[in-house]
């Protein structure tokens, strides 16, 4: 029996009658609610399996889909360091949560509504979050006594009728039925058996009412020429799972999510990591210099390195160091020679840079460092969230070496976040640091193509003509230093980590050295002069100020903007600048009776504050290697209002 | 690269006015003054030589050269040399390391821009000490070297820089020594007409601290028996009268009189720097004091292409197939899709 309510020669004969048929987005009445749907303004699913069970890509597909309807959306893969873990054990569970919505979606959802479940260990792990009355779809083909006992389960847990009074179960043996559809494919039957994650795809999309016409252009774009036999395959199964919530009646329920009303405009689906590419792409041909960029792999910032090396057609070198410490080398090495250096890594990695910061901040050379956070010290948790690493690029070098620190806040805020790293980097000669952390990284969001006359070019500063070449003599405003690039006569001069005078020559004079220590650190503070006003979220005064900085941005803003819908005087500021701060950033704390900092490490940012402005900021931290739930942020401010 | 003076550039073009701080005597000086007696028979424009180097004594080197300069960071020379030639390919770039800098704390760097084949002209002082740090033994010190971190003699093994070159498949290797300028003059205008990474050990000598290390190698008295020019085309032969000679036994190299009652000459090898097999230039390199006479001169030296033309020949190839990046095709792609004015309200 393969389900309760569909026979063998049933589901054999609906396949027949479905066959070429593929449900489109003109199939579906997005803008208003669909008979046989039950309307939702937003929904959160959550896909779990092995992480061989191919779990991301169909929760990318599910965006996809969504992002066309067009719905607003926000994702949250999580997945293990291992690539292969022990397949059916609870260390290889590979999840994907996706939350999509007619209104502003700010974060991928704190607790699923929906939870597709491959085997027992994904069910083991991942039940809990879901929310009270949930759909739980599970595929009871895997679960065999051997996969239930490495999962750890004593007993069958579908079996336990406590399970289908909490949660809506939907119990479908989604092996059999992967197999059964793919009856007369030339596949082997363990190939057959990959194809079953877009079963549960196909079916997921039935419930939500989602189109199926982007996952077949993928899965025939994908495979199509080179292995017509698994694409095909794909996409029968594919259509099987779709079909047999049709056909099945195993499930009644489904739910629509209309349409987002969003701004008119170009919009497209992009990670962070993506995000910042393109930023760093378009900002180099927002001033006169080539973009050089230099990286070693490392968890969660290798995919920086490899889309930087599809980008050769707009001039951009890209270079697979030997190591962390010669790829931020090869970067200064570009910087000197006239080019921007651009180097990215993890925390481990910015360790190993720490010298060569300190030598381009001595030097005074333009460079980007890009940290995507993950959850330390050491390895760490390779493929988990943290921002711990904000005291690291403040203090992280010897000697006194102030550098300039911003942070994305989310995934399309990525674009803009190194535009403004190279726009300080290149104006101020002065390394950049850029903070991402892995949640914004590989996080994934729909993206207004920005109109691009908001990125003004910016002029790299020249030399004086006609003059001695003088290599430390400062810009009086912005106390910049310009560069001379090799290849210009009569400015041949030589740069290194040994302190120098105005004109470049080494000195040991110790009041050069206190005066070049201070140029140095009022250059990088007078930074904060270019910066653009705070974005208040909210009233600009009030009984609550929640300060946040990267990725905790759309916990935040969603867990203050209900609050304050419910009448509480809460506003947020999120930071893109935390080195030099902001120069308005101290009024504006001082407007609100109390000041909240969320953070996920023990307190960082609140340290600095607090030592900074003299203000008594609560903090409020969380060190699992997960981002905040909006209901932590509200929790903790509801707590500050009421103590 | 051509020079922009109309006159021709001299050795005074090249030196900076900066006090040369190394002690009296130090080998250092005579490296100096050969590549600043280089450099204008090169044809290259003064703006156009970039001098890198790391930490240590020979390290202070670009201080001393009128050119552009970069005195980096301890080992990392090769990485910063590197991201110059990536960065513009038409710079003439010369990088100037120890054996503590460039086979200690950076022989990873320099393994992987031998093995990349940046066309970097590579200097490595060995003077078989750390001399700036005050007189610890080196990477390349012999074993038993009695320093102030290894009263009772070191104990470690140690490595010969031109079977590392080799083993990172260099492609261009070669021996000079800081008393021979003008042997040192030749070695680096060939390390600069090779297109590719070239790798020159300079035998050098620390007055302080590792005095006469080399001498008997290329002492007044032992050089006319310890130096073997390499010559290509010529036999390998040294002596004061050129009557000693290496020729093959098995396939190890021995040493032979030639001449009356000795070897044949057509029994001594040949020096050809171009065989591409390493063997030959693994054997040379073997050969140590005070078993053989220690060879001078080239090598090896084969083409290939070098990292920085690839590097920028895959960009004109990007661009002949996909045409020169706008902003507008970075951002709007295939997978774009448009929300049109008043479609929704707010």
């Amino acid at each position: 029996m393969l389900t309760r309510n569909l026979s063998r020669v049933d589901f054999q004969r609906e396949l027949k009658q479905i066959s070429g048929k593929i449900p489109s987005l003109k199939d579906f009445e997005m803008t208003k609610v669909t008979p046989g749907f039950e309307e939702r303004q937003s929904v959160v699913v959550r896909f779990a399996g092995d992480s061989g069970d191919g779990m991301q890509t169909v929760g990318e597909r599910f965006t996809d889909s969504s992002v066309m309807v067009p719905n607003a959306i926000a994702t949250f893969p999580d997945f293990p360091a291992e690539i292969r873990a022990p397949a059916g054990t609870i260390p290889g569970v590979s999840a994907f949560q996706v939350h999509f919505g007619s209104r502003e979606i700010l974060t991928p959802g704190d607790e699923p509504d929906a939870l597709i479940a491959m085997n027992p260990a994904a069910l083991k792990v991942h039940l809990d979050d879901l929310t009270q009355g949930g759909l739980l779809v599970v595929n009871t083909g895997a679960f065999t006594p051997e996969n239930l006992k490495m999962a750890g389960y004593e007993s069958n847990p579908l079996e336990d009728p406590d399970l289908s009074q909490r949660y809506e179960v939907v119990p479908i043996n989604i092996t059999e039925l992967t197999k059964e559809a793919l009856k007369d494919s030339p596949l082997k039957t363990r190939d057959k058996l990959r194809c079953k994650n877009f079963f549960a795809l196909g079916f997921t999309y039935w419930v939500y009412g989602r189109p199926l016409e982007a996952t077949v252009k993928f899965v025939n774009n994908k495979w199509g020429k080179k292995l017509p036999d698994v694409a095909a395959a794909n996409v029968q199964v594919l259509k099987s799972g779709y079909f047999f919530g049709e056909t099945s009646e195993i499930h009644r329920n489904r739910y629509s999510v209309t349409k987002a009303a969003v701004k008119p405009g170009t919009y497209r689906k992009i990670s962070g990591n993506e995000a910042l590419v393109l930023g760093l792409v378009a900002a180099a041909r927002q001033t006169d210099k080539e973009l050089v960029y230099s990286g070693y792999p490392i968890t969660p910032a290798s995919s920086i390195l490899e889309m930087v090396s599809t980008y050769k057609h707009f001039g951009i070198k890209s270079v697979q160091a030997e190591d962390e410490i010669a790829a931020i080398g090869v970067a200064v090495g570009a910087s000197f020679a006239g080019s921007i250096g651009i180097t990215g890594t993890s925390g481990p990695g910015m360790c190993l840079k720490s010298e060569f910061m300190g030598l381009a901040t001595s030097a005074e050379l333009p460079l980007v460092v890009i940290n995507v956070q993950r959850g330390g010290p050491s390895t760490g948790l390779p493929t988990k969230t943290e921002q711990s690493d904000l005291l690291q690029a403040m203090f992280g070098r010897h000697g006194e070496s102030p550098l300039p620190i911003v942070a994305a806040m989310s995934p399309c805020d990525c674009f803009p976040v190194a535009y403004e790293a190279l726009r300080i980097a290149v104006t101020y000669n002065t390394p950049v640091i850029v903070l991402s952390d892995l949640y914004v990284a590989n996080g994934a969001e729909p993206w207004r193509l920005p109109d691009l006359e908001e990125f003004e070019k910016f002029p790299v500063p020249q030399p004086p003509a006609g003059e001695p070449y003088q290599p430390f003599a400062r810009d009086p405003d912005t106390l910049a230093r310009a560069l001379a690039v090799p290849g210009t006569p009569g400015m041949e001069h030589r740069l290194g980590g040994l302190e120098k005078n105005t004109q470049g020559d080494v000195s040991y004079d110790p009041g050069n050295h206190e005066k070049m220590t201070e140029e140095r650190a009022e250059k990088i503070a007078r930074i904060a002069n270019s910066y653009a006003p705070l974005i208040i979220n909210g009233d600009d005064e009030g009984d609550v100020l929640v300060l946040g900085w990267g990725g905790t941005f759309g916990a935040i803003t969603s867990a203050t903007k209900t609050l304050r819908a419910e009448g509480y005087k809460v506003s947020s500021v999120h930071l893109r600048h935390l080195n030099p701060l902001p120069n308005d950033l101290e009024a504006t704390l001082k407007r609100f009776k109390k000041v909240l900092i969320p953070e996920l490490n023990s307190g960082q940012l609140a340290m600095l504050v607090r030592s900074k402005y003299l203000v008594d900021a609560t903090s409020l931290t969380k060190m699992m290697g997960r981002p905040f739930r909006v209901a932590d942020i509200r929790e903790a401010i509801l707590n500050l209002i009421s103590a | 690269m051509s020079t922009t003076t109309e006159d021709a550039l001299t050795k005074n073009d090249f030196v900076t006015p900066n006090d040369v701080r190394w002690c009296p005597g130090c080998g250092d000086y005579a490296i100096l003054n050969s590549l600043q007696r280089t450099f204008p028979e090169l044809g290259v424009a003064r703006e156009n030589f970039v001098v890198v180097s790391g930490i240590g004594c020979s390290s202070r080197f670009p201080y001393y050269m009128n050119t552009y300069g970069f005195h980096t960071i301890h080992g990392r020379g090769p990485a910063v040399a590197t991201g110059v030639k990536v960065a513009n390919p038409d710079l003439s770039v010369w990088l100037i390391t120890g054996d503590g800098d460039g086979l200690s704390i950076g022989g990873n760097h320099l393994l992987h821009i031998l093995r990349r084949n940046v066309n970097v002209n590579i200097l490595l002082f060995n003077n078989r000490i750390y001399g700036l740090t005050k007189g610890q033994y080196s990477p390349t010190s012999p074993v038993g070297t009695r320093t102030k971190s290894t009263p009772m003699g070191s104990v470690d093994n140690p490595i010969n820089p031109l079977l590392f070159a080799l083993g990172a498949e260099a492609t261009f290797i070669a021996r000079t020594y800081d008393t021979n300028v003008k042997h040192m003059t030749a070695t680096f205008k060939a390390a600069h007409e090779h297109q590719g990474v070239s790798f020159v050990e300079i035998l050098q000598n620390c007055v302080i601290f590792n005095d006469k290390t080399w001498d008997p190698v290329y002492g007044r008295q032992t050089r006319d028996d310890q130096l073997l020019f390499l010559e290509p085309g010529q036999p390998l032969l040294f002596g004061k009268d050129k009557d000693q000679g290496i020729r093959l036994n098995g396939l190890s190299p021995e040493k032979a009189h030639v001449g009356a009652g000795g070897a044949d000459m057509s029994q001594i090898l040949v020096h050809d720097p171009d065989t591409p097999s390493p063997l030959y230039t693994q054997m040379l390199a073997q050969m140590t004091y005070p078993e053989f006479p220690t060879p001078v001169g080239i090598f090896r030296r084969l083409e290939r292409p070098s990292y920085e033309s690839e590097v920028s020949h895959q960009i004109e190839e990007a661009r002949s197939r996909l045409g020169s990046g706008t902003v507008e095709s970075l951002l709007y792609t295939d997978d774009c899709w448009t929300v049109e004015e008043g479609e929704f309200d707010d």
